[in-house]
């Protein structure tokens, strides 16, 4: 288990990866925080992408599905912080239980 | 004091880490030449084990720490793992985009999206104690049910693949995948004038 590296081992990796993600997006009050634990789960996605392609017969698959969730990934975090820097110029804070007056 | 040090220990293993993953990827090229893949070495387990701590003990820390600025050089150091593996992976095109838009890109975003929210570098936002132990508990069991299933499920591995060239790549974004290859590009353009104008300075 701990001489031989196979699919299985990157494999909980990224599902470790995933769950810490999981635990930073729940837990975090602050609006950025969140946005953290969004990017550790794509990262965790990629990881599992990559090691597919790796030790299976996928060919550049795999490769080009990860290039295209990074692209994703960048277009979604700057969206994501102009919508944070709208937040803090209405509220004077990014704490996301402060932004509920939606509802209203 | 001890942030420091741990910052040059991470620089230090990070960099023998790269030195010796080219000197790998160099000797796997040549066994690639003889067409025989060449299977897991101990090198490349000890550098999945040092990748692997560094890449959870710090989404670990950005999980545990209460300050944004922390948990801004956390992320350097998980996304930069997380880049080493995807050397370690043989994914040398995908590793390099990873560092250059996930550190350079993303994280820079990260950092302005701080300095512009915060009054103070050290504002922090308490979460309750009870609440950060439920949520954990709740990621630890799914980690629990994901790992199970992970573990026992029976993939068709075969052995490592040949890495795929960046001629391979290019060809089929341009040929199979030209369809999403547009739509990203489309989607770069919305989100740039979408991101100006949420951004933008109202008047009033």
């Amino acid at each position: 288990m701990f001489t031989a590296i196979g699919l299985t081992h990157y494999l909980l990796l990224a599902a470790m990866l995933f769950c810490i993600g999981l635990w930073v997006m729940a837990s975090k009050r602050n609006a950025i925080g969140v946005l953290i634990g969004v990017e550790l789960i794509l990262n965790a996605s990629n990881i599992n992408l990559l090691a597919f392609a790796r030790y299976s017969t996928g060919g550049m698959n795999g490769h080009l599905i990860a290039l295209f969730v990074i692209v994703l990934a960048a277009a979604e975090a700057a969206i994501a912080i102009a919508i944070v820097v709208n937040l803090y110029k209405n509220f004077m804070s990014v704490d996301v239980d402060k932004a509920a007056t939606m509802k209203n | 004091m001890n942030f420091k040090y741990y910052i040059w220990v991470i620089l230090l293993v990070s960099s023998a880490v790269l030195l010796c993953g080219g000197q790998t990827a160099l000797a796997q090229e040549s066994a690639a030449a003889a067409a025989i893949v060449p299977a897991s070495g101990p090198l490349e387990v000890i550098f999945f084990w040092v990748l692997a701590i560094m890449i959870i003990g710090s989404a670990l820390w950005i999980a545990l720490t209460g300050s944004v600025v922390r948990m801004a050089v956390g992320l350097f150091f998980s996304f930069g793992g997380v880049a080493l593996l995807f050397f370690l992976l043989q994914a040398y095109f995908l590793g390099v985009v990873q560092l250059i838009v996930y550190v350079g890109g993303i994280l820079v975003l990260v950092v302005f999206g701080i300095m512009l929210t915060s009054s103070s570098p050290h504002v922090r936002y308490q979460v309750p104690r009870m609440e950060l132990a439920t949520t954990g508990l709740v990621s630890l069991l799914l980690f629990m049910v994901l790992g199970h299933v992970l573990y026992h499920a029976p993939w068709s591995t075969t052995g490592p693949q040949l890495p795929v060239s960046m001629n391979e790549l290019g060809r089929g974004l341009l040929t199979d995948y030209l369809v999403p290859f547009e739509l990203a590009g489309v989607v770069l353009l919305v989100v740039m004038v979408g991101a100006a104008y949420l951004a933008r300075q109202e008047k009033r």
